[in-house]
């Protein structure tokens, strides 16, 4: 069921037709650079499997988005890019996802190394109970020693970047707890971006924010993606629609379609996708 | 309804009054005869009838200095361990443990404290002790002098493990109540487990822990029966942490029975009075505390 789809990921939106089948991915590939790529992974709750033989590209300073329905398995996907599952007993995942040459997987893999390399943010907007500026500079100091204005700039510019700087440069040593749900959950982007990641995961960024602080964040992801590769779970196809680049659906714990994500909403090719993104069920 | 609770609110604060006005006018003859006196003097002499509290008070002081200094960085330690990085088949285990150490009664660790604890100290750790500290200016002549096994020192370690089950139970409770989302973050950002516990586990639970710290110390300034088997019972002020003294809660203990004669029941009162007030100024301080680093957090 998930061989099929899997062989022609995202080619044949490059590729004509005709050549549907006959083409292998090596000589087909598109001038994309994979930054991370997933192959046959499995992951367990246990003894539940929750993810089944999943293999995707994830490329290089672009958008992916991960839908499907609840349960299907997108933030169980999202959270073995930075071994997240580790901080829990009984959660394994088999497989490779290749990183920078290296597997995320290896046991021997520095976690915390690589959680600094790919960087995530969260559904509910997770300041840490300190300043604002402490809620930035938290992160460049568990790497860096910098001099006090040099840690300065880089708070500066993470706010800059994460479109907060002009709503609170005035009250940076004010507790990141009394902003509004959508500065939160941008403070808690320039507090990941401050640490100067290459890949950042969102897990349903939007979630608990209103139509307007959601707004600013997808135009702050789209502005993100010329610099970091992004992978973003979302439970709002609209959502997937206007910021990704590429697409997974997800369900069951099977990638049941990844492509262009105008070629997943538009030309579905397996029924599952279109009876989802047609919202048959899900 | 509304008149019954009121009626038992009522009846807390008049109770409360109730033991401050008999503890001022019990002390009354103590203070009357002493003046400030009392509070600064470390003789305690009932033939001549000359009292002074310094000597209980510092004992007070000092074994509760002792149990926080070592039960603190122990609860947390257990705290951080049974909320972090213990595995689950063991969390039932150590929290069942550790709530069986707070039900049992203080008569118990005083035994076990005088027959047990004192010549185990006396026989090995206070003779190390004095030598390591030996060469080191200060800390030589806080453990010197002959090695008892009853004294301040081993009241202060009594007392740290009566208040361990205290700390503990209400710093595990508080760490369970940050959003593990929260410690995810962390994580997420490249956070050692030990950096989550120091810079978002503490920062978040802080006035928690400053409470489960207050019940401690509250408990260790007013522990009575297990300090009065193990401190020695001396009124006296000496450098040596490892020589014998007294506390208020032990003097009181000790001596009402045989306290004959007006002045010596009024200054075991008015030894009494002391323990309520500097209880007070603890929690008073503690209470100050926990309001400047909520004005800091900015909640």
């Amino acid at each position: 069921m998930n061989d099929q789809p899997i062989a022609g990921v995202g080619f044949n939106t490059v590729k004509p037709r005709p050549y549907l089948g006959i083409t292998t991915p090596e000589t087909s590939k598109p001038p994309l650079a994979e930054r991370i790529s997933v192959s046959d992974v499995n992951f367990y709750y246990g003894d539940y499997l929750a993810l089944k033989h999943v293999t995707m590209p994830i490329y290089d300073k672009k958008v992916t988005a991960l839908i499907g329905p609840s349960g299907c398995g997108k933030s169980t996907l999202l959270r073995i890019f930075n071994r997240m599952y580790d901080l829990y007993p009984k959660q394994r995942a088999e497989g490779t996802i290749k990183f920078d040459g290296g597997n995320v997987l290896d046991p021997k893999q520095d976690l915390n190394l690589l959680r600094a390399r790919i960087g995530m943010v969260f559904q509910k907007p997770t300041p840490f109970p300190m300043s604002i500026y402490d809620n930035i500079a938290f992160g460049i100091r568990l790497y860096e020693r910098l001099p006090k204005s040099e840690l300065d700039d880089r708070v500066e510019s993470s706010l800059k970047r994460a479109a907060l700087w002009d709503e609170v440069k005035g009250k940076l040593n004010q507790s990141g707890l009394g902003l509004s749900g959508g500065q939160q959950q941008r403070l808690c982007i320039a507090r990941t971006i401050a640490v100067r990641p290459e890949v950042i995961l969102l897990d349903e960024p939007t979630s608990a924010l209103d139509p307007i602080a959601t707004a600013k964040v997808e135009e702050l992801i789209y502005q993100l993606k010329s610099d970091y590769t992004i992978v973003i779970v979302t439970h709002n196809m609209q959502q997937a629609a206007r910021v990704a680049d590429f697409t997974a659906f997800m369900y069951l714990g099977e990638l049941i379609e990844f492509g262009e994500t105008a070629q997943i909403f538009t030309k579905p090719r397996q029924s599952k996708t279109e009876d989802y993104i047609t919202g048959r069920f899900g | 309804m509304r008149i019954a609770t009121r009626t038992a609110a009522i009846t807390v604060l008049l109770l409360l009054g109730g033991v401050i006005i008999a503890l001022i006018q019990g002390s009354i003859p103590a203070f009357r005869e002493f003046g400030w006196g009392f509070l600064t003097a470390e003789h305690w002499n009932p033939a001549t009838e000359k009292f002074g509290a310094l000597a209980p008070i510092y004992g007070t002081l000092v074994t509760s200095f002792i149990a926080m200094l070592i039960g603190i960085p122990v609860s947390l330690g257990i705290a951080i361990f049974i909320t972090e990085l213990c595995p689950r088949s063991l969390k039932r285990p150590i929290s069942t443990a550790i709530e069986l150490l707070a039900g049992i009664p203080s008569i118990i660790y005083g035994i076990w404290g005088l027959f047990v604890l004192a010549p185990f100290l006396q026989a090995y750790v206070q003779p190390f002790l004095i030598a390591l500290f030996a060469p080191v200016p200060v800390l030589s002549s806080l453990f010197s002098g002959p090695p008892y096994g009853i004294g301040i020192f081993t009241a202060g370690i009594i007392l740290s493990i009566m208040v361990l089950p205290y700390i503990t139970s209400v710093t595990r409770d508080v760490f369970e109540t940050v959003p593990p989302v929260l410690k995810e973050s962390a994580y997420g950002l490249g956070c050692t487990t030990w950096e989550v516990v120091r810079k978002v586990v503490l920062p978040y639970t802080q006035t928690g822990v400053i409470g489960g710290v207050m019940l401690g110390l509250g408990r260790a300034l007013g522990e009575t029966m297990a300090v009065t088997f193990v401190i020695g019972n001396a009124h006296r002020i000496s450098a040596s942490l490892l020589a014998p003294g007294t506390t208020i809660s032990a003097a009181i203990a000790n001596e009402f029975t045989e306290a004959d004669g007006d002045l010596y029941t009024s200054s075991l009162i008015a030894l009494g009075l002391l323990l309520f007030v500097i209880t007070f100024i603890v929690l008073a301080g503690a209470r100050l505390l926990l309001l400047r680093l909520q004005k800091r957090a900015g909640t």
